[in-house]
């Protein structure tokens, strides 16, 4: 039930309370009480919006950086990890295997934004040893969605 | 000049009534429909991709008449591993256009002139004209909500007479979403080889069942070669517009049904049969994910449904609920008619399957969760207001 719950909410969270009730054949009662539990449990950790922004007239700037760092002695890497995702501008971090040690994605208004970042704040950070930045010319498709117009039903309004 | 080329046969087919309501919302503008009998999901990636690359390498000659041998041999281990079927790549499937070619070959090979096709009903328009077309005689066999349209082995004795020759068995069902067990078949199966009838049985909707695993007639003892399977991939893989279906059956009937299919179609479109394979081969996770998402939408309809206070059994099969509308005081046509009118809300009536479809209409739920909800709360409003007036 709860697997089922979050599947349907990883896709379409604005999905109502009605409706989840209905397909899950529980009582809207009970939704709510199952939603909180997860959201309580950090389970669910939140509820977000994507956003076409280039389509908004809205200036964002989104790079990809390859760090490379020294973990910390008992601390791994969640110490200087944790240090990098509590700035704002950083909407996601990832420990990655292979040639490098973090992904740190972060947007920015413009590239000059991004590169001050960089040289100010993450490359100076103690235990980080090198940084790569990478910004993203286009957005094609994210967390499921693709950017663009929606397609469009072409079926007959009725067929047998 | 003749008055008129068309031979009787063909012009008795169909009466056109329900032809006029298509019309109609074929024109009409801004409809919320629950009229298709057609999956909303794009053909997985995977097997579109196949099409291209076979397009690309310039895969695109004949195939042998029954189909290529490795799509055969997907479908035979298919049919094994889903339900059971032991039927033989080589000489016991043939590759069709659609399931639909299936059901014309099926009849044309067995039907002498005269023979009975017993057809329960509601079911899908295209047997009786087909068992017409192939000189047949379409028996049509009533099923109730009472028993939640299955075909019982009572009904179907009751049916049978010394000319029958065939029962079209169509479970999952379109339009009534209903489905058939292992006990239901068996007893089925029963009076079949008692009057040593064939079965005809159209089984395209056979992933799509919802919390029952799909069983097949031919599977039960003795069956195997009194049954054609027809099965496609429309449904299933939601590749409706590739037009690839097939049949298995007895070797005897498989050879004549290829010697019909070699002579109107010759062979069954290459890239499809590539696409398919791949389908086959790849394709059984996104079953399953189109699957979950018709069982979530098909709860939230039937609750819709019953939340207006109408009665709705639980469909177990395809993707269509059938309420009966015979509380609010129209007939299925009425209903639909004034629907569309009033609500713009497109639903096929009931009667569109046979006779005894009056007072039920069929909702397809091949549709967004958002479509459905809007559907729904249009005709809630519909039903009230009639009632209302009543």
């Amino acid at each position: 039930m709860e697997r089922k719950l979050l599947e349907i909410l990883e896709h379409n969270s604005r999905i109502s309370a009605k409706q989840l009730a209905a397909v899950l054949e529980i009582s809207e009662a009970e939704v709510g009480e199952l939603m909180a539990k997860l959201e309580h449990e950090r389970i669910i950790l939140g509820y977000h919006t994507v956003i076409d922004w280039e389509k908004a007239n809205r200036e964002l700037v989104t790079a990809l950086i390859e760090v490379k760092v020294t973990p910390q002695r008992g601390l791994g890497f969640d110490k200087i990890a944790e240090r990098i995702y509590q700035y704002p501008e950083v909407t996601s971090v990832f420990l990655m295997s292979g040639g490098f040690d973090l992904t740190v994605i972060i947007e920015g208004k413009t590239m000059k934004d991004v590169a001050m970042f960089v040289s100010q704040k993450l490359a100076p950070m103690e235990g980080v040893l090198s940084c790569a930045t990478h910004f993203v010319l286009k957005k094609y498709k994210q967390e499921g969605f693709v950017f663009g117009p929606e397609t469009q039903d072409q079926r007959a309004a009725i067929w047998l | 000049m003749r008055d008129s080329w068309v031979n009787s046969k063909v012009k008795s087919l169909q009466p056109s009534g329900i032809r006029k309501f298509f019309d109609i919302v074929a024109q009409m503008q801004d409809v919320v429909s629950l009229g298709v009998g057609e999956p909303d999901f794009p053909t997985p990636w995977h097997v579109r991709e196949e099409g291209i690359y076979v397009l690309e390498k310039g895969m695109t000659t004949y195939t042998s008449n029954a189909g290529l041998l490795e799509l055969r041999r997907e479908v035979s281990r298919f049919l094994a591993e889903q339900y059971g079927l032991k039927y033989r790549a080589e000489d016991q499937i043939v590759i069709t256009i659609g399931a639909s070619e299936a059901i014309d070959l099926a009849m044309r090979t067995v039907l002498e002139p005269g023979d009975e096709v017993l057809i329960p009903e509601p079911s899908f328009v295209s047997y009786a004209p087909c068992a017409i077309l192939a000189g047949g005689v379409p028996v049509a066999v009533p099923t109730t909500e009472a028993t939640e349209f299955r075909l019982t082995a009572a009904e179907l004795e009751k049916a049978i007479t010394p000319k029958t020759k065939i029962l079209v068995l169509p479970y999952p069902n379109n339009p009534t979403g209903a489905i058939l067990e292992r006990h239901d078949l068996e007893a089925l199966a029963e009076v079949v080889r008692k009057y040593d009838l064939l079965v005809i049985s159209d089984e395209i909707y056979s992933e799509l069942t919802y919390g029952v695993k799909h069983v097949s007639i031919a599977s039960l003892p003795g069956m195997e070669h009194r049954t054609i399977v027809i099965n496609g991939f429309s449904k299933a893989f939601s590749m409706t517009g590739w037009r690839l279906g097939y049949a298995a059956g007895n070797a005897e009937i498989i050879a004549g049904m290829t010697k019909v299919h070699q002579f109107t179609i010759m062979c069954s479109p290459t890239i499809s049969q590539y696409a398919a394979i791949e389908a086959l081969r790849n394709g059984m996770e996104s079953v399953k994910m189109m699957r979950n998402e018709y069982d979530l939408r098909r709860k939230f309809v039937v609750h819709g449904f019953r939340q207006m206070g109408l009665e709705c059994f639980e469909p177990k099969g395809a993707f269509y609920v059938f309420p009966s509308i015979k509380s609010v005081g129209l007939s299925s046509e009425e209903f639909c008619n004034r629907l569309l009118q009033e609500e713009r809300v497109a639903v096929v009536p009931g009667t569109a399957f046979g006779k005894c479809g009056e007072g039920y209409i069929r909702c397809s739920y091949a549709y967004s969760l958002t479509n459905l909800e809007k559907a729904l709360v249009r005709i809630g409003r519909f039903i009230k207001k009639m009632r209302q007036q009543g």
